[in-house]
């Protein structure tokens, strides 16, 4: 593979082509290249909406409209629909941010009697939830983004919390690069995902923690309804679901339900904004 | 591998037609691995990966073999790769555009079309010294062929692996699928036994060729 160009220019070349080459190709490929940036940018962002979406009516079944509330610093949730930026987004990225702590924390299991953990869920976090209503406008549950570390990377999920029924009603993998054929069965495996139809996340008497943590156990054991029937084959990745959700509802659940009349009440958080 | 007498010859079907079996990527000029392995693990990651490196091998032998009488042979290499990774990124944007799920699920690989040698290889051998049109025919055959023998592999992975192909069930339900085939493992062992069926075929192929010539001399 030596001599392909032109074999017939033997004697070396200026350097004036070879800089006109390089730099004339490099402004044509950077002209492509914005170009497409810039014609399909707003079709991803908008395909990125329309995923988040479509993911927060599959955990949440039967919602038909959605409405995105955000976390404000004294804990209370206020409506924030698309172009008004409230006080706690502004935050987003402060060391609260609850995906962090999942994060570093979910490949060892944690008790959620954990007095560190119970501090948390006291503590505001700076996100947002998706709120899904039914067609007659009634509340079917709210969406919550969780992360937590599974066996190659971060995997970021999306489950569906009823305060009503106090269960977690839906989930979907968001983003996941686990095993293919192995871990990746966590976002298709239909016996796994019907673990999540109606998983109990019952507050208990104080109304500060779960009463059961959600647990992973073996595939085929699960006795209790907060337990998860982990993957055989995928024991790492069932585990790492099972340690976001109880990370995250061990956060959420509490707040939610106790402020669980703002979602319900829908027109009036909109009429006070 | 390429023939430079032939630069002379005006395009022709059989541009396209070595890319797919005489001179199949994979399977004859065994190119390209690293996606071959990678990404064969199911049919349809097979096929999307296929149908990626051949619109870059594509567009990237129509760019290269547009300028190659502007391109001094002493930065070609810099800038076949500067052309090769700008219809990379274009690709990763229009997959992005049109499916997140595809894209989600051939994660890092598309990054990595850049690295491809074949694409490369196609860029320097052919298109670097032959017309527009052959060049445009040798990149979609290569790529066909490319695709071809990916989704070879992919499918039969995903079969043994999976029971399934493109998603479907394949197998009554009691099969149990044998998971070392969707591993990287058996990535190895799937592209050995097809390596194994083509040379069989070919070394066939070329006895009986010799036996014609001999009786008919």
């Amino acid at each position: 593979m030596v001599e392909i160009i032109q074999t017939d220019r033997a004697a070396p070349p200026a350097s004036w082509p070879m800089y006109r080459a390089l730099v004339g190709i490099g402004m044509l490929c950077g002209l492509l290249i914005v170009s497409v940036y810039v014609l399909t940018g707003p079709v991803i962002a908008r395909n990125e909406a329309r995923a988040l979406e479509a993911a927060v009516f599959r955990v949440l079944p039967g919602a038909t409209s959605s409405h995105t509330f955000a976390l404000t610093e004294d804990g209370r949730f206020r409506s924030a629909e698309e172009g008004t930026p409230t006080d706690s987004e502004a935050e987003a990225g402060t060391p609260t941010y609850s995906g962090m702590e999942a994060g570093t924390n979910t490949g060892t299991p944690i008790d959620s009697g954990d007095p560190e953990l119970e501090k948390q869920a006291g503590t505001p976090t700076d996100r947002v939830v998706h709120a899904g209503y039914d067609d007659n406008g009634s509340l079917v549950g709210v969406a919550i983004q969780a992360q937590g570390m599974g066996y190659q990377d971060v995997i970021r999920v999306l489950y569906g919390y009823d305060p009503a029924r106090d269960a977690i009603i839906g989930m979907q993998v968001l983003a996941s690069k686990e095993t293919p054929g192995l871990g990746d069965k966590i976002e298709k495996d239909p016996a796994f995902l019907a673990n999540f139809d109606a998983l109990d996340v019952s507050l208990a008497p104080d109304g500060q923690s779960l009463q059961h943590p959600i647990e992973a156990v073996k595939g085929g054991e699960k006795s209790q309804p907060w337990q998860i029937d982990g993957i055989t084959g995928a024991t790492i990745s069932s585990k790492a679901i099972a340690g976001t959700l109880r990370q995250s509802s061990a956060q959420w659940v509490p707040l939610i339900h106790r402020q669980r009349a703002i979602f319900t009440d829908r027109e009036v958080s909109n009429d006070g904004q | 591998m390429t023939d430079s007498d032939l630069s002379a010859r005006t395009p022709t079907t059989d541009e396209f037609i070595k890319g797919l079996w005489r001179e199949n990527p994979v399977f004859v000029q065994v190119l390209g691995m690293c996606p071959v392995l990678a990404v064969s693990n199911s049919a349809i990651n097979a096929l999307a990966m296929g149908l990626a490196t051949t619109f870059v091998i594509v567009l990237s032998n129509t760019l290269v073999s547009t300028l190659r009488h502007f391109i001094p042979k002493q930065v070609r290499i810099a800038t076949f790769i500067l052309i090769i990774a700008t219809f990379v990124t274009v690709v990763d944007y229009l997959i992005q555009a049109i499916s997140l799920d595809i894209h989600r699920a051939l994660g890092a690989f598309i990054s990595l079309i850049v690295v491809n040698c074949l694409i490369l290889g196609r860029a320097e051998a052919f298109a670097s010294r032959n017309g527009l049109g052959r060049s445009i025919l040798d990149g979609l055959g290569m790529g066909v062929g490319f695709t071809f023998a990916l989704l070879c592999l992919g499918g039969v992975r995903e079969i043994l692996g999976n029971g399934t192909l493109f998603g479907a069930a394949v197998f009554p339900d009691g099969f149990q699928p044998w998971i070392v085939m969707i591993l990287p493992s058996g990535g190895f062992f799937t592209l050995a036994l097809w390596l194994l069926l083509f040379n069989w075929l070919r070394s066939r192929q070329a006895e009986r060729q010799t036996t014609l010539a001999e009786a008919a001399p």
